[in-house]
């Protein structure tokens, strides 16, 4: 008796792994030449509108019509290579080597305007200002490496309603004893230098001191600049409401009144000596508001200014990227059609038909579409930021210095977020399987509350900021490349440029929409009928 | 010509998703406008506020879903393999774009005047509750109001003028994925770009060119002089935009295969 052995073909079992399904898609998006071309469209045009915005963007002033155009001044680079102003009134004398400096402050007065820069002419520079001082006015002790701007510092202050405080270097900030100095309630500061490293006490009595902060300021001249300042922030309100906007504002004057000056170390005999350190873009009273009187160990500082991280900058490396808007439109499109068009064509029936696990083919294709949004989207930011900042740079616009990981996290996270928003995209498209309901989902959805948060006078601050927090355009967030600083008297809104979210934390917001989108998307791509 | 409006009429109203859009568009017109109105905080009295507008805010979102609808009259008739049943029916091409022109600007005059009228009446009373009325100094938001009127009207003609912007669109590049992505992308782009161009005279420009920049004008109410454009010069410059695209829309049906 023989036995039949079946029929085997004599082809080899395909292997149906992830692989394979990768491969697949891979073949479908790079063949269909209408995604190809709109990859390569989104590319050019995030290129292309940062040409434009840099080319087009002067900044500068012309004395006469064949004067050469003066660019606009770059404001002074503080140690950490931000930009800063430092802008203060400054009674100094040279201290050589280690020492220190104690002072009692009794009182802390301003002036503020608000009528703008100037007062009348001839008369005096704080005629007609309103007596008040500022929350972040400011008097106390310094240590600075030199008197040039940007210069290495550290220092003991009181504020206007911040309390004792300890700042070095314009960005560091720490708090000392809370509440309002007075006759009654004086407060004692003293700074100790000690090599690099310079040391702030307060103290309610000047018997019981409480260390502050230790500040380590690299590089310190063995001589360094020693003394008391005063300085006080513009003053602005600006009111921000739908279809308008007011804004009202001016210099601002502080005064401190100091005695019980006491020194240790090796400090000059010689008279102290008042300079007014001045920035040319600072919005400060002229000199001759400022100044100091001494009487015996008792002194009385006036100072306009600030000493802080600039504020009112424009975010260069933003700005040069506004053509992501029209390039996250295109990969939105094809996003939506990756799916779409296999549902128009039918061709999703043979796609599931071939590989059954449903969630694997969608996975293939999220895959597939983020890692090729990916790339175009790295080529197109790694090429506009330089491009752009190049273009605006010619055409006189100071250019904030930026770090080298700063610059990774604008391009690698605007890649992201194009790759992001390409997933969303195809999630959305294979919930509705409508590519015009898809597409205008996705985008309205990122664009309309970008549009609506970003451009001052549509919503109220709040708003904008809650729109900015929840919806998928904190994306944005990622192309920001400003800090803010609590000890900067300034209002961060989105309409000034500034993201109520940390740059991940928003691209994190955007990537968390388009995860739900994926799983709702799994979920009805298993139940429903193809 | 009334046969082939009445057969475009019929393929609109039997789809079951134009009547939803279309509620959509109103719903969320109103629902958004609302909630500006609504969200107003003024203090007391000391901001430069134009009611109408905010009363309008709505139509920046109401108009994406007639763009919707606009594309999938024409988009879908393509994705189906309908466009060629229809152009065997009608060989004057030009009549189809046409009768398809009138019944969409038909359905969005009707949508957009209802949405208008009650995103009006609501906005009236919520900026009430908070002390925007003509007795503080501000424009007051009626319709007896001649620029209040204006700008209630043109709202609901700039609602139409999308709708034909977005079927000359779709008719020219027929898919509506790329047809809507182009639609968003003419009105979006323009106010991002000019946010970030400081140059005057190209800022100026471009809300001159800008579709929407430039066709919300017609919303205004409140210091007009500041406007590059009069708010009829706006809702001109919009027209320009739809007489545009529709020509193209028309050219591509005339002399392209179905």
């Amino acid at each position: 008796m023989t036995t039949l052995a079946p029929y085997r073909s004599e082809l080899h079992t395909g292997r149906d792994g992830f692989a394979q399904l990768l491969r697949a898609e891979w073949t479908k998006f790079r063949t269909v030449r209408g995604w190809v071309i709109g990859m390569a469209v989104a590319l050019l045009v995030i290129v292309g509108l940062g040409a434009l915005t840099g080319a087009n963007s002067e900044c500068g002033s012309q004395m006469g019509p064949n004067a050469p155009v003066l660019a606009c001044p770059a404001p002074p680079t503080g140690p950490g290579g931000e930009w800063v102003t430092d802008s203060f009134y400054f009674v100094r004398q040279p201290l050589a080597g280690d020492g220190s400096i104690t002072v009692r402050v009794t009182s802390l007065t301003g002036l503020y305007s608000t009528h703008g820069a100037s007062a009348a002419e001839g008369g005096s520079p704080t005629a007609g200002m309103t007596p008040g001082v500022q929350p972040w006015s400011k008097a106390g002790i310094i240590i600075k490496a030199s008197t040039r701007q940007g210069a290495a510092y550290a220092a003991m202050m009181v504020t206007g309603s911040h309390g004792v405080r300890m700042q070095w270097d314009f960005t560091h900030d720490v708090a000392g004893e809370a509440g309002t100095v007075s006759a009654a309630s004086s407060r004692w500061l003293r700074l100790t230098r000690s090599g690099d490293t310079v040391t702030g006490y307060d103290s309610p009595d000047g018997a019981h001191w409480t260390m502050v902060g230790t500040a380590t300021l690299t590089g310190l001249p063995s001589t360094a600049q020693t003394g008391l300042f005063a300085a006080s922030p513009g003053y602005s309100v600006n009111t921000t409401s739908l279809g308008g906007g007011s804004s009202k504002g001016g210099p601002t004057l502080a005064t401190g009144t100091f005695d019980q000056v006491s020194r240790q170390g090796a400090w000059p005999a010689a008279r102290w000596t008042g300079q007014d350190l001045q920035g040319t873009m600072d919005l400060a009273l002229s000199a001759s508001a400022q100044g100091f009187t001494q009487a015996g160990n008792r002194f009385t500082v006036s100072g306009s200014g600030d000493i802080a991280p600039a504020t009112d900058n424009t975010d260069s490396v933003k700005k040069t990227l506004a053509g992501t808007f029209a390039g996250l439109i295109a990969v939105v499109v094809i996003g939506v059609m990756f799916i779409t068009a296999e549902y128009r064509r039918g061709m999703i029936r043979t796609t599931l038909a071939a590989s059954p696990r449903r969630g694997r083919v969608l996975g293939a294709k999220a895959v597939v579409l983020a890692a090729a949004t990916f790339a175009a989207g790295l080529v197109a930011a790694a090429v506009t930021i330089p491009l752009g900042e190049h273009l605006l740079h010619q055409n006189g616009n100071p250019i904030p210095p930026v770090t080298a990981l700063t610059w990774l996290q604008v391009v690698v996270g605007t890649a992201a977020l194009l790759a992001v928003s390409a997933v969303l995209g195809l999630a959305v498209g294979t919930l509705l399987r409508r590519s015009a309901g898809a597409v205008t989902a996705v985008i309205v959805g990122i664009v309309l509350p970008y549009l609506l948060a970003t451009v001052p006078g549509i919503l109220p601050v709040g708003a904008e900021q809650w729109l900015l927090r929840v919806t998928p355009a904190a994306g944005f967030a990622v192309q920001q490349t400003f800090k803010q600083y609590l000890q900067v008297n300034t209002v961060y809104t989105p309409g000034t440029g500034y993201f109520p979210l940390s740059p991940w934390a928003g691209l994190a917001v955007l990537c968390a929409w388009a995860a739900a989108a994926l799983v709702l998307a799994l979920f009805l791509l298993r139940r429903r009928d193809a | 010509m009334t046969d082939v409006v009445h057969a475009e009429w019929t393929k609109v109203r039997t789809l079951p998703g134009t009547g939803w859009l279309l509620l959509a568009a109103a719903a969320l017109t109103v629902a958004v406008g609302a909630a500006a109105a609504n969200s107003v905080t003024c203090p007391a009295g000391g901001c430069q506020l134009d009611p109408a507008k905010v009363s309008l805010t709505g139509v920046d979102l109401g108009q994406a879903i007639v763009a919707i609808v606009a594309v999938t009259v024409v988009s879908g008739e393509y994705s189906t393999g309908m466009i060629r049943l229809t152009l065997a029916a009608t060989p004057r091409r030009w009549r189809v774009l046409a009768a398809k022109a009138a019944v969409v600007s038909a359905v969005t005059l009707a949508t957009g005047a209802v949405a208008v009228l009650v995103s009006v009446l609501a906005g009236g009373l919520l900026l009430g509750r908070h002390g925007i009325t003509a007795a503080h100094g501000y424009e007051a938001l009626s319709l007896g109001n001649g620029s209040v009127l204006r700008a209630a009207a043109g709202s609901v003609l700039y609602l139409a003028l999308i709708a034909l912007f977005s079927l000359g669109v779709a008719a020219a590049v027929r898919d509506s994925a790329v047809a809507i992505g182009v639609v968003l992308a003419l009105l979006f782009l323009f106010p991002i770009l000019s946010s970030v161009i400081t140059s005057p005279g190209w800022h100026r420009h471009l809300e001159q060119l800008s579709p929407m920049t430039a066709g919300l004008y017609i919303q205004a109410t409140t210091s007009l002089r500041s406007l590059p454009l009069t708010p009829w010069q706006g809702l001109g410059v919009l027209a320009a935009w739809a007489a545009g695209a529709m020509l193209a829309g028309a050219l591509v049906l005339r002399f392209r295969d179905a």
